[in-house]
């Protein structure tokens, strides 16, 4: 029983990194009309910064601090740069322009820092372990990971739902002309949006830095359950994605702990850890196919 | 005047290049250079250009071209180069595949073209019994090597339930059954995770709640920092014990762990700190020429090059002589930097395999140090199945 609530926990903060992650996604797409599938370099973006100023002065903080504006400047000058020149154009050439930004920085990691992986450590003051439940000592750092997301979840609603720049971005959503034509600089708007999204990757990937290997090629492997996660909750939605992330996040997570555990019960064991595992590895895409069925447009769809 | 300008730089191109110096031997490399694990292909391409470089450009006194070229880890990619090399480049030795996959994809094609292949990494049992051949020479290990070692070494230090994590991929369950090949205490669990997976918080839970008394896990590259760094931070890492073969711990590698894998014991058939004079040459060498200390990749790249040196020098640089060369080779008439170094009659390396602990050095880096040689001269479970065998 300790158990299960202890895989629960540990869905909930994999839900949670991946909202951080899809949540500028689906900014992105909802906003803009562009599908950037170079999302996860920003993602990596975010945590090469974070490790290198870590590495250098020792602080967490700091590194957190450098990495965020770094990452959504990089941002806003590729929006800026080359896909304001793509907004007019059709998907494809989104895509393969966003694809070849994937490429590009990963080269220029690997021009920059070289081909081995970086260092990045949980702070000291994160380090260690809770006991939330007697018995079941619980990383320190994932709860803190647990506790960014929520907070950018609730940043996020309140931008959207009381402040003035949300309620611009909520109408160049719903129609880019009008909005233009009641005096909202669309321009500017989209830039900041991107650099918004970028921001909210950037910030997945400092968090992501301690748990995970800093490497070149590090956001396409979280890239499409991304995808997923955006896919589930409709396309352009921020609930939708903070819904899908949690639901991408406890599925998976239960599905790897306790797949195997119910086909020893059926099946002999060498075949019943081969099938689990298989079996696992597919769940979130059974899950995304199975709602995909139910409702054609996700579970919360953006303009319904 | 003009027209015998023309005639002259005519006759300049139709020369071949020959005409002014011996051709140098073209030795083909297809590595992985580029993804996540395009440092591996750099270790075995700078060990082997260290060796190239050390002799002036020459291996055994003959002039040799090395020709480099990235797989992306990527079979279809490396067929296309091999393909290249064979046919546009008439190159009769080929070396560096870093992975499996991307061999058993290749090699069949190389050797059946009479072309040697010398492997400076990848050993899957494949090639190491039914699909041997008298062309392919392995180098490095034979893949269940570095598991077994420490399969016997964890019988040894008295575990008797121990917990078995990989990859599901064919190379994951490889490795898995290497390790139960020589160990035989109970197992607590065996789990395959998703290739490249990054978060492993489901699988530590339930690896706390199987209460073994030892782990021993196969990840590669990435996913090795990921679930070490997580195996840390979980706790776990102070009261159950941490083996696995050399992959996960090599000194780049280590860098990127930091403090996470301090303690843990793993297989290997080479270190840094091996005392002999080939060895001592090699990492002092390495360490000048490249700032960094040599990983196990690197040692193998070397080998490759040193082995090659002793065949082309045996030859005369004549590499038309397949026989001849092929004789050469199998006779491993160089200095390793392993010491003792010979090849079975599947033509893999029989040798010395080592548990080493993972430390921090004075200057605070992360490194191996060698404890001891479990085995002596070992060679691999698959000379029987191999039509060369005895």
């Amino acid at each position: 029983m300790l158990l299960v609530f202890e895989q629960l926990l540990n869905g909930l903060q994999l839900g949670v990194t991946l909202f951080l992650l899809s949540a500028g996604l689906t900014l992105i797409f909802g906003i803009m009309q562009v599908i950037n599938l170079a999302h996860g370099s920003f993602y990596m973006i975010g945590a090469y910064v974070a490790a290198t100023v870590t590495a250098y002065t020792g602080s967490f903080l700091l590194g957190l601090a450098v990495a965020l504006p770094v990452t959504a400047l990089i941002g806003m000058l590729v929006e800026m740069s080359m896909l304001r020149r793509l907004y007019h154009k059709e998907h494809v050439d989104q895509v393969l322009a966003t694809f070849g930004l994937i490429m590009f920085f990963n080269e220029l990691t690997r021009i920059i820092w070289g081909r081995q992986p970086l260092f990045m450590d949980v702070p000291a003051w994160l380090s260690g372990s809770i006991e939330l439940i007697p018995g079941i000592p619980y990383p320190t750092y994932r709860l803190a990971v647990i506790g960014v997301g929520l907070l950018v979840a609730l940043f996020l609603y309140l931008m959207f739902a009381y402040t003035r720049i949300g309620m611009q971005i909520r109408a160049g959503a719903s129609n880019r002309e009008m909005a233009a034509a009641l005096g909202i600089n669309i321009k500017r708007l989209y830039t900041l949006v991107f650099g918004l999204g970028t921001l909210l990757a950037g910030l997945a990937g400092v968090m992501a830095g301690p748990i995970l290997a800093v490497e070149a090629g590090m956001g396409e492997s979280i890239l499409i359950l991304t995808f997923v996660v955006i896919v589930i909750g409709g396309i352009g939605s921020v609930r939708g994605a903070f819904v899908g992330a949690l639901l991408v996040g406890m599925v998976d997570t239960l599905g790897r702990a306790f797949l195997p555990l119910f086909f020893r019960l059926v099946f002999p064991a060498a075949t019943a850890d081969g099938a689990a595992a298989s079996i696992a590895s597919m769940l979130i895409y059974l899950l995304m196919a199975a709602i995909l069925i139910w409702r054609p447009r996700g579970l919360l769809p953006a303009h319904s | 005047m003009k027209k015998i300008f023309l005639a002259l730089f005519c006759i300049v191109i139709i020369i071949p290049a020959t005409a002014w110096s011996l051709d140098p031997v073209k030795i083909g490399m297809v590595t992985t250079l580029s993804t996540k694990a395009g440092y591996l292909g750099e270790e075995v391409r700078d060990g082997f250009r260290l060796a190239l470089a050390q002799g002036g450009g020459k291996l055994g006194g003959i002039p040799v071209e090395l020709v480099v070229e990235d797989d992306g880890a990527d079979p279809g990619k490396a067929r296309q180069i091999a393909d290249r090399f064979i046919k546009r480049d008439k190159v009769k030795i080929m070396t560096g595949i870093i992975f499996s996959n991307v061999a058993i994809a290749v090699v069949p094609r190389v050797v059946s073209s009479d072309v040697i292949y010398i492997s400076p990494n990848a050993g899957p049992s494949l090639l190491a019994g039914k699909g041997c051949d008298p062309n392919y020479f392995n180098v490095a290990y034979q893949n269940d090597n570095l598991d077994e070692v420490v399969g016997q070494y964890v019988n040894e230090a008295g575990f008797t339930n121990v917990y078995l994590l990989a990859p599901n991929y064919p190379a994951g369950k490889d490795h898995i059954a290497g390790f139960k090949r020589y160990y035989q205490g109970q197992i607590a669990g065996e789990v395959y995770t998703k290739l490249d997976q990054s978060d492993y918080a489901a699988e530590i839970a339930t690896m706390r709640a199987g209460n073994p008394d030892a782990l021993f896990f196969f990840l590669p590259g990435g996913m090795g920092i990921n679930f070490l760094k997580q195996f840390d931070q979980s706790g776990l890492n102070r009261t159950i014990p941490v083996f696995g073969p050399a992959f996960s711990f090599d000194e780049r590698l280590l860098q990127a762990v930091g403090s996470a894998a301090l303690g843990v014991k793993n297989g290997s058939q080479w270190t840094h700190d091996l005392d002999n004079p080939a060895n001592r040459q090699f990492v002092a060498a390495f360490r000048e020429t490249y700032g960094r200390t040599p990983t196990l990749y690197a040692s193998q790249g070397y080998d490759a090059a040193r082995l090659i040196a002793s065949a082309l020098k045996s030859v005369n640089g004549d590499v038309a002589q397949l026989t001849a060369l092929r004789t050469a080779l199998r006779a491993a008439d160089f200095e390793s930097v392993r010491g003792n170094f010979t090849f079975s009659s599947n033509q893999h390396p029989i040798q010395n395999l080592y548990i080493r602990e993972v430390v921090q050095d004075e200057a605070g880096i992360f490194t191996n140090k060698t404890l001891k040689a479990v085995f002596t001269e070992h060679s691999n479970a698959y000379v029987g199945e191999c039509a060369m065998g005895e």
